[in-house]
């Protein structure tokens, strides 16, 4: 642990160090309460437990480059089973982009290039014989903004499951979708109207079914891509009580602009800060006693 | 302390004031507005009155009723009732003798000649088809209701002055003598014209019909839409959803918006040279027509159908994708479908500029005068504006209302097309 210094040369030193071979900051294991808040805003090396003992995916040194704009910077995360993964920063720090790479959403992106290692249950899904379409099964995705497919319900939760053929009857099919509509806690207010659009619905009504739709194709992980920015306070508990459930059965990577929700409903809570992974650790700890100046500054609301 | 209150008066008045200005910039703009549609509304009016107003007339038809007399000796000589003997007999003597019988004391040639001039050249085959049907009627004396010839139909709508001098006039005095007579008689009567929508051009201005013209219209324009439509859907979709962005694409997107400019009658000239002389197609047929329809209305079709799958929000696509269907599937289950309204606003677009086009079809023949109606697309035909554009430049004075009833056919066609489109559009378009 020689890059912690208190003097600023060694500072600047000890983070260009770490600019150059971040698998060293990777390599470091929980750091003592006496790291607390060391690290000034020069360093821009990732601080913080990075790696899971549990992991679902882990990403090593992942770069992430729009034309010319380097929007993720050396990145390397773990996602833990069974954990809700939160992802904060201010916006524009590329808390998107890294997420999707954890599906391979950014391939459909013109002119966007992703390098580094990304291990879903130690394969790696970044290698060129990797086919998306099974990955996307088993990585879902919900987005920010509701967008139920201009189907009915029953069609928008049975799409998935159809196209990869995992009912093999009309029934089995109605067995799926009505269970993912009972995990997503939407079937209550829905099941007398499956037949109706799912645009018809509220908008946190439908963030859930968006939420069901990616629950039905049994993925592993669910990425979710600050699910609740457009809804109201009494649909974003809603949503929140749902993910904490969901939880038992999935790993969840969820990115987030609001301090609270990372607080309530994540265990590890990552900071972005302009392409940069600042610091990682378990929720609990970083809202208490960052280690980065950076991260203090965005959760004491100095920015962001 | 006074000084904020007193500039937020201030400004308020200054809003006030410009309300005024912004108000009546507002009515003027809406008094242009229903200025240029109420024109617009005006010559639409003017335009229908004039045409319908024209071509009415030509929908009802001067029939003459003929007492003839099936003799025997001049169809059935030999008595076989052989119908290939039948069909070959000289029907016009009969119609000629039974006008004789009517006014014997019409004598000479040429006032024979003017006599047999009332009735159309059509009422020797009413005749035949009559006999042919029921051979059992020869020997026997039927009252057949013929086609007046054009002149006579002319005079009875009223198109030929009786006043005038009798040089100036196609209708003679001693044919006026005898129309009237007729008429007296309770002969002459104004039928639906039935023959307009059945028989194909003539030169006989009373049996010119618009079915081969219309006919022609139809085979042309499904083979322009079975090919145009796939085609450019396929293609709108390629370019739009799954071919790279690069200078190649950018190359065809520019080249298939210059094509949309193209003038009709070069795609005419590459139909002459590609399909009839290289790949030696029939001439005049609706499928060189359909061809080269397609090349022209192609372009307007992508352009369409490609603006149409712009306007499908990407959160669908991404929506499909998420849960890990392939870009095709995404297509085909979502964004296909809500394109296809636009799609086929663009279709209907592209039908009817083809359905009106002259100009391609000219070039590769489709102008050549045939009578006979087309059962096929490889069979010679002509297309409805050819059509129009034929009797407008014949000289009798009947082919001007068959020229307007052609257009009110055309305009008829059109908007059946569109209600097509539109009840398509009903029944895709559930957006929700
Ligand atoms: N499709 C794109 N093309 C170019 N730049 C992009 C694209 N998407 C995102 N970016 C850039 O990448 C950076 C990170 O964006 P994003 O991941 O959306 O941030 P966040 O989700 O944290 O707000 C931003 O600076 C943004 O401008
Ligand atoms: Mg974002």
């Amino acid at each position: 642990m020689n890059e912690r210094a208190s003097e600023s040369d060694m500072e600047a030193q000890a983070s260009q160090f770490m600019a150059e071979n971040p698998e060293r900051t990777s390599a470091r294991r929980r750091p003592t309460e006496a790291d607390a808040a060391t690290y000034d805003r020069e360093h821009r090396g990732t601080v913080g437990e990075l790696r899971s003992e549990v992991p679902r995916m882990r990403c090593t040194r992942v770069n992430v480059r729009y034309g010319d704009k380097h929007a993720i910077r050396d990145v390397s995360l773990d996602v833990g089973k069974n954990e809700v993964l939160a992802m904060i920063g201010p916006s524009g720090c590329g808390k998107s982009t890294f997420l999707r790479c954890l599906n391979r959403m950014n391939d459909t992106v013109a002119g966007c290039r992703v390098t580094g290692e990304i291990l879903l249950d130690g394969k790696d899904i970044m290698a060129p014989d990797v086919d998306v379409v099974p990955l996307r099964a088993r990585v879902g995705m919900v987005f920010q903004k509701p967008n139920p497919f201009p189907k009915s319900i029953f069609e928008n939760v049975a799409f998935g499951p159809r196209i990869h053929g995992l009912a093999q009857s009309h029934a089995e099919l109605e067995e799926i979708v009505v269970s993912s509509l009972q995990k997503a806690n939407l079937w209550d207010e829905v099941k007398d109207r499956l037949a109706h659009p799912g645009t018809g619905l509220s908008g946190g009504q439908q963030q859930r079914l968006c939420i069901a739709r990616a629950i039905a194709i049994q993925p592993e992980v669910i990425l979710m891509d600050e699910p609740c920015s457009a809804l109201d306070p009494i649909s974003t508990a809603k949503i929140e009580q749902l993910i904490d459930e969901l939880r038992r059965n999935y790993s969840i990577c969820i990115v987030t602009h609001s301090m609270q929700q990372a607080a309530r409903v994540s265990q590890r809570t990552a900071y972005f800060h302009l392409g940069d992974l600042i610091e990682v650790g378990d929720t609990d700890r970083i809202f208490v006693k960052p280690q980065h100046q950076l991260t203090e500054d965005y959760i004491t609301g100095r920015f962001g | 302390m006074s000084e904020p209150a007193q500039t937020e008066r201030d400004s308020f008045a200054r809003v006030e004031a410009g309300m005024k200005r912004r108000r009546a910039a507002e009515r003027r703009f809406r008094f242009f507005g229903k200025c240029a549609v109420g024109l617009g509304l005006g010559f639409l009016v003017i335009l229908f009155a004039s045409i319908v107003g024209n071509g009415y007339s030509a929908f009802w038809q001067t029939r003459i009723t003929l007492d003839v007399t099936i003799d025997e000796a001049i169809v059935d000589p030999a008595g076989t009732r052989d119908p290939a003997l039948l069909r070959a007999a000289d029907y016009g003597a009969l119609i000629k003798q039974s006008l004789r019988e009517m006014f014997p004391d019409v004598s000479g040639r040429r006032n024979r000649f003017a006599l047999y001039g009332l009735v159309s050249n059509g009422a020797n085959f009413d005749l035949r088809d009559r006999v042919l049907a029921d051979p059992s009627l020869i020997g026997s004396k039927v009252a057949l209701s013929v086609a007046a010839d054009d002149d006579v139909d002319m005079l009875m709508k009223g198109h030929i002055d009786r006043g005038a001098p009798e040089a100036d006039r196609r209708v003679k005095d001693n044919q006026l003598a005898w129309i009237d007579a007729l008429e007296a008689d309770g002969r002459i009567r104004s039928a639906f014209n039935l023959d307009f929508f059945s028989n194909g051009d003539s030169r006989d201005p009373e049996l010119a019909g618009i079915r081969g013209a219309l006919m022609g219209s139809i085979f042309t324009l499904f083979v322009t839409l079975g090919l145009s439509f796939p085609l450019a859907v396929a293609a709108a979709v390629y370019l739009e959803e799954f071919a790279p962005k690069n200078r190649w694409t950018d190359l065809i997107e520019v080249n298939i918006n210059n094509l949309a400019a193209v003038p009709s009658i070069v795609f005419g000239l590459l139909g002459l040279a590609v399909f009839i002389n290289f790949f030696t197609l029939p001439r005049s047929a609706p499928i060189v027509g359909g061809l080269v329809l397609t090349l022209m209305t192609l372009p307007t079709i992508i352009i369409a159908s490609r603006a149409a799958l712009k306007s499908v929000p990407p959160s669908i696509r991404e929506g499909a994708l998420g849960v890990g269907a392939s870009p095709m599937q995404a297509v085909m289950y979502h964004v296909l479908p809500l394109a296809l309204p636009g799609m086929l606003t663009g279709t209907i677009i592209g039908m009817a500029q083809a359905l009106g086009e002259t100009a391609p079809l000219l070039m590769i023949g489709m102008v050549a005068f045939i009578a006979d109606v087309p059962a096929g697309v490889f069979d010679p035909s002509t297309a409805l504006p050819v059509q129009i554009y034929l009797w407008a430049d014949s000289p009798e004075r009947a082919y001007v209302e068959k020229t307007s009833a052609a257009i009110i056919v055309l305009l008829l066609f059109l908007a059946a097309m569109n209600a097509l489109a539109v009840l398509l559009r009903r029944r895709f378009e559930r957006r929700w």
